[in-house]
């Protein structure tokens, strides 16, 4: 859900400004990659979302001073950054985890019995005490055929049973390839009624 | 089943090659799809824009994304003169029940890449862009691919094949938000701000991106332009029937035996692609009820599968084509959770702009959750279809009604269902409120009617 209107304000605080560039680090690397953004379009605005994904691929996420950073080098204001990060499900305005797990559990996955494979895998997080992962349920991913599955990492995995759950927090927590040959994309991949996926 | 009809088998156009031959790379794109053939044909020598947009008018291709608006008229209303005009490919495929455009862009990203340059050449653009969901990572990096593989043969950029027209293509990727698919919200979210649909008109084909006129079109829609063009518009409508012609990737998901994507003529019936492709229900089992465009279309149920696959018989039937997303649903699918599940969708995706969407979603939420919890009243299901009715038509955008009519449609169809949930859900409520009040709680029950009764009033009262 978009947030951020629904926050409180502290309005003492003097609003920010757009920053110096003299006095905000960036890494060189960021850098390059935020202005590359920027000349690819008509109006450098549009280099906001990935400008903002390249931050929080560096950071693990949105924070306060990523979104500094990314001011400075766009020369915009940080509140026009963070009203667009609060916007975007994929944008992450909390240190919730730098990877993810997306299990879909909306209508078509739902059918599919998606709520019991979620609610295993979370089970399976906590047992195995997965960090610095975001596990949540997510809204239609596009591969309703595949249901119920999930996006690890941007990888799509599935038709997805309760039994694979401890099996894929296991990979995910070991940096392993989660389910072989079971992902979109995997060399021969079909699904198991023989459609292509 | 069971009858001596032939069912319609899929007729692979569009997906030509798809896991079977190498149609993603350029050079598989050529020779096993006969790529690009359409655009040369229209470079050398350069054929007038105009009668690109003229041949597409004349196939009757109408949008594949839901609207179903026809093509050619569309990109007639681009403006002519000397401003900066845009293509933009909504690729930001999001509505439940819909995975068509994932697998296009996928086998064959380079199909998508000649359309994009024949839709822009048709209407004089000069920038194109390809706004793909951000969740898409292997088919944004398929189409990122094919991009730069169209650039290096000179497909792309200054002086396309050595003619006066050039383009740029740039592929954008979002970042989770459903909205975005809406095509004012798109704009807004690809100049970079927070993905709010616009105030219409001006529409975007006068005023678009960076307020420039702005032609959108479906991934689906797009990647069908280059068979158009190469093989003309008689061909294109050989396929299908007179209002609905050609080909259209069908996604069929939910509780069937063979889930997935198949390409059919437009006009088949329903039955033979839910039934006779997809495998239908579990032996055994039933249709409920399906939608035949997506979640956001009203439900149909069994006795309309024999209705012919077409914008004007789902729409005669009270629903809607959509983007040919069927979902199904047996007879084992609970209604409530059902239609909670799916408003929850619209609850989470709405951009809270306007307050019969934003309201009207949580609201809608919230009364299904009543009804499950044993807290509702009859009078809260006519409540329920009255905030429907209420959202509908009276937003910027069509987010808000895509939930209220399908919930309109389930609550129509089967009120029992909610009655009895409604019911049962009482029932376990009054147990519990008869039960002793502990200390510290509040002795209130609920009395006859299901009206909240206040403290020390006798029972029976």
């Amino acid at each position: 859900m978009s947030t951020g209107w629904d926050q409180p304000v502290d309005l003492w605080k003097e609003p920010a400004e757009i920053p110096d560039p003299a006095e905000v680090d960036v890494p060189a690397e960021l850098r390059a990659q935020i202005e590359d953004y920027m000349r690819r379009y008509p109006d450098y605005h549009s280099a906001a979302i990935p400008a903002l994904m390249a931050a929080q691929k560096h950071y693990g996420w949105c924070s306060d001073e990523a979104i500094k950073q990314v001011a400075a080098v766009m020369q915009v204001t940080p509140a026009y950054l963070s009203s667009v990060a609060t916007f975007y499900d994929m944008l992450r305005t909390k240190p919730v985890g730098s990877r993810y797990v997306y299990v879909c559990t909306s209508v078509a996955c739902h059918l599919r019995q998606a709520a019991d494979v979620y609610a295993a895998i979370e089970e399976a997080a906590e047992m195995i005490g997965l960090e610095d992962v975001e596990i949540r349920e997510s809204e239609c991913l596009g591969a309703c055929d595949m249901a119920p599955m999930a996006s690890v990492d941007g990888r799509y995995v599935g038709p997805l049973e309760r039994e694979d759950a401890s099996g894929l927090v296991l990979a995910v927590k070991e940096g392993r390839e989660v389910l072989p040959g079971r992902g979109l994309g995997d060399p021969g991949y079909k699904l198991p009624w023989g459609t292509r996926a | 089943m069971g009858d001596a009809r032939l069912m319609a088998e899929e007729i692979r156009i569009i997906t030509a090659g798809f896991g079977e031959k190498d149609v993603r790379s350029i050079d598989g794109y050529i020779e096993n799809a006969g790529g690009y053939a359409a655009m040369r044909k229209v470079f050398a020598p350069p054929v007038d824009p105009d009668a690109l947009v003229k041949e597409i008018d004349e196939s009757g291709l109408r949008g594949r994304g839901g609207a179903g608006f026809a093509t050619g008229k569309k990109a007639s209303f681009i403006p002519k003169g000397e401003q900066t005009r845009f293509l933009t490919c909504n690729a930001d495929e999001s509505e439940p029940g819909t995975f068509k455009d994932r697998q296009l862009m996928q086998y064959c990203p380079h199909r998508l890449v000649e359309g994009c340059i024949l839709a822009s050449y048709s209407i004089g653009a000069s920038f194109a862009f390809i706004y793909i969901r951000g969740e898409y990572e292997l088919q944004a990096e398929t189409v990122e691919q094919a991009v730069r593989e169209a650039y290096e043969r000179g497909f792309l950029g200054e002086n396309i094949l050595g003619s006066r027209y050039s383009l740029e293509l740039v592929v954008h990727r979002g970042a989770g938000a459903y909205i975005c698919g809406e095509e004012s919200a798109l704009l807004d979210s690809l100049e970079g701000k927070r993905g709010n649909p616009r105030l219409k008109p001006p529409f975007p084909a006068i005023k678009g991106l960076y307020q420039g006129p702005t032609l959108i079109n479906n991934v689906e829609t797009l990647s069908n332009v280059p068979l158009i063009i190469e093989r003309g518009a008689k061909w294109w409508r050989s396929f299908g029937t007179e209002k609905s012609p050609g080909t259209k990737v069908v996604s069929v998901s939910g509780n069937v035996q063979r889930p997935g994507n198949y390409e059919v003529e437009l006009g088949v019936p329903a039955r033979d692609i839910i039934e006779g492709l997809a495998g239908g229900v579990a032996p055994g089992r039933r249709v409920k009820f399906w939608h035949p465009g997506g979640s956001s279309s009203p439900v149909l149920l069994e006795e309309h599968l024999d209705l012919p696959f077409d914008y004007e018989s789902m729409a005669r039937a009270g629903s809607m084509l959509g983007t040919a997303s069927v979902i199904v649903a047996d007879d084992t699918v609970e209604v409530v959770p059902y239609a909670k599940r799916l408003a929850q969708f619209y609850r989470h995706e709405s951009c809270g702009k306007c307050v019969p969407c934003r309201e009207g979603t949580n609201w809608t939420v919230k009364m299904l959750e009543r009804i499950e919890n044993g807290d509702a009243t009859p009078m809260d299901l006519d409540i329920m279809g009255e905030v429907q009715q209420n959202i509908e038509g009276n937003c910027l955008c069509v987010l808000g009604d895509s939930m209220a009519m399908p919930v309109r449609s389930l609550l129509k169809h089967f009120r029992e269902d909610f009655a009895e949930v409604m019911e049962a859900g009482r029932f376990s409520a009054d147990e519990l409120a008869s039960e002793p009040a502990g200390e510290g709680s509040v002795d209130v029950r609920i009395g006859e009617g299901g009206r909240l009764v206040a403290p020390g009033t006798p029972t029976g009262a």
